[in-house]
């Protein structure tokens, strides 16, 4: 019964099992990523990438069709111009990242969508939007297998002039010029997650899987490495719980993976050791020193 | 020998000069106050010795080979939000030596240690920064700075709303960076902390007022020339005939 629920599935079906290897993959990166967006207050920082990878995916749908290859390469180069073009304006003129973020992934989307409408059919924008977390060819696979270890590895050497980027930018440009290099190459892994993220579940559902197990961690713990393990295991349950969800029900994979970590969130929001609801109501006196 | 420099040197910002035509030297191991009236320049010029804003024009001399600069800004930018404790806070001073991959051996966990008992903050290793008063704050701040090593090192009102108690600990920090011959540069605003602790005092307003030894400068003549020196902004100003 508990195995034809859980394990069956998995079991009988290959799909299944490369969508759950994916998923895995995903958590990996976008695990840890998520993390460090939420601690520097650029959670919708991913929302803005996801839409500004578009136009670039599409453009190389337009050109050579459905090709992995190339619609890899678009979203990966119009999401690195974002935030090339923002980072830039940024520092250059009277604008805040935030503001130029804005423009430019704003005038990034209506391009993709545009792009999309000229030639595209209802189903390719589907595709584009939603993913294909049920059909991950070896390619694919093997692309996100790939994401994923340059993300951990990137990020393990990113690891503490990004605390301290975030912590004290101000400090790490006294000492060193690595700041800035820091905080590109740190927006360039978001890029590259958000584009392995799009192949399984599209450009709007790719920034959930990034930014809801992370936020969710919040309330378990407060420390950096405490919150990446929680966010990454929130995110691999969260893919195996919505696999699972849109085997049984007949859902779509994509959204219902995202929707199990939007579950998760409400769970840890409600029940959460740090800070959640429900612990605030249960009466604990308070120490002696 | 000199451990910094300023020739002719103007700083500001959109072309208005807040640092107007400064010359003069800061010698090695020199323990300066830098005093002067609300939006005299005072946090701009060690910005500007930082290296954190370039001149408009002159030029601000600093062997950078020789001596490393450790730069304590106002109100620093820490995000006390951030989930990190006090000690990964000071560690970070040791950047230079560690970098982005190297490890923390014996020693320097030893000099970490030390550093923060030597702003008085033992037992507060593992509390989180956003747990800590604004004075306790400073202190790991100060902790920092120590591990940092620097032969010159910039404090931006360092004592502002910090209590006395936690004040006499960071300056006797200061006496002994300075018995250690670094070169300290400090804006502060209590002129008897000044007197008691700082040889000397440059005072400011736009440009320098006075500079040398502080009982001379901190005379009442001085101060009132001072305040009549920061006349408002003028929007119509026309470009300065002594620029080059």
């Amino acid at each position: 019964m508990l195995y034809d629920a859980l394990i069956g599935p998995f079991v009988e079906f290959e799909f299944m099992r490369r969508a759950l290897a994916g998923s895995v993959a995903l958590s990996l990166g976008a695990g840890p990523l998520g993390v460090f967006l939420m601690l520097r207050r650029m959670s919708l920082v991913g929302d803005a990438m996801a839409h500004a990878i578009l136009p670039g995916a599409a453009t190389a749908y337009l050109l050579t069709g459905l090709s992995l290859g190339w619609m890899t390469v678009g979203g990966l180069a119009a999401g690195l111009a974002v935030a090339l073009l923002a980072g830039a304006v940024a520092r250059t003129t009277a604008l805040e990242e935030d503001a130029s973020l804005a423009a430019f992934y704003l005038l990034s989307l209506a391009l993709g969508v545009t792009l999309v409408s000229v030639r595209g059919t209802s189903i390719d924008l589907l595709h584009v939007l939603f993913g294909t977390v049920l059909a991950l060819d070896d390619a694919t696979l093997l692309l996100l297998a790939g994401i994923a270890s340059v993300t951990v590895l990137a990020l393990a050497a990113l690891f503490r002039p990004l605390v301290m980027e975030s912590v004290d930018p101000g400090f790490l440009r006294s000492v060193s010029r690595m700041g800035g290099v820091t905080h590109l190459a740190f927006l360039g892994l978001v890029v590259l997650n958000l584009v392995a993220g799009f192949h399984a579940l599209g450009t709007l559902l790719a920034v959930g899987i990034m930014m809801l197990p992370a936020i969710a961690a919040r309330f378990w713990t407060r420390d950096v490495t405490g919150l990446i393990g929680v966010a990454t295991g929130i995110g691999i349950l969260s893919g195996l719980a919505g696999l699972l969800a849109s085997y049984h029900l007949g859902l779509p994979s994509g959204p219902t993976i995202i929707l199990a970590a939007g579950v998760a969130y409400l769970f840890s929001l409600l029940f959460g050791t740090e800070r959640g609801w429900l612990p605030r109501f249960l009466p604990r006196r308070h120490l002696e020193a | 020998m000199s451990a910094i420099h300023f020739n002719d040197l103007t700083l500001g910002y959109d072309r208005h000069p807040v640092v107007h035509h400064l010359d003069g030297e800061v010698r090695s191991g020199e323990l300066l106050a830098i005093v002067g009236p609300n939006g005299a320049g005072k946090s701009t010029l060690l910005k500007g010795i930082a290296g954190a804003l370039a001149p408009l024009s002159g030029s601000v001399g600093v062997n950078r080979k020789a001596t490393r600069i450790a730069y304590l800004p106002q109100a620093a930018d820490v995000d006390r939000k951030f989930p990190i404790s006090v000690y990964d806070v000071v560690s970070m001073g040791l950047w230079r030596r560690t970098g982005w991959l190297g490890g923390v051996g014996r020693q320097d966990r030893a000099a970490i240690e030390h550093a923060i008992a030597a702003v008085g903050l033992t037992g507060f290793e593992d509390r989180a920064i956003g747990a800590l008063s604004g004075g306790q704050m400073q202190r790991a701040l100060f902790a920092r700075l120590l591990l940092q090593d620097a032969g010159v090192i910039l404090l931006d009102e360092p004592l502002t709303a910090i209590d006395a108690k936690t004040a006499a600990d960071l300056l006797d920090l200061v006496r002994r960076w300075h018995a250690e011959e670094r070169t300290v540069v400090a804006v502060l605003h209590d002129f008897e902390v000044v007197k008691s602790v700082f040889p000397q005092t440059l005072l400011v307003a736009r440009e320098a007022v006075a500079w040398g030894a502080s009982t001379d400068v901190l005379t009442p003549d001085n101060l009132m020339k001072a305040r009549r020196m920061l006349e408002a902004p003028d929007r119509a100003a026309e470009r300065c005939p002594r620029a080059a």
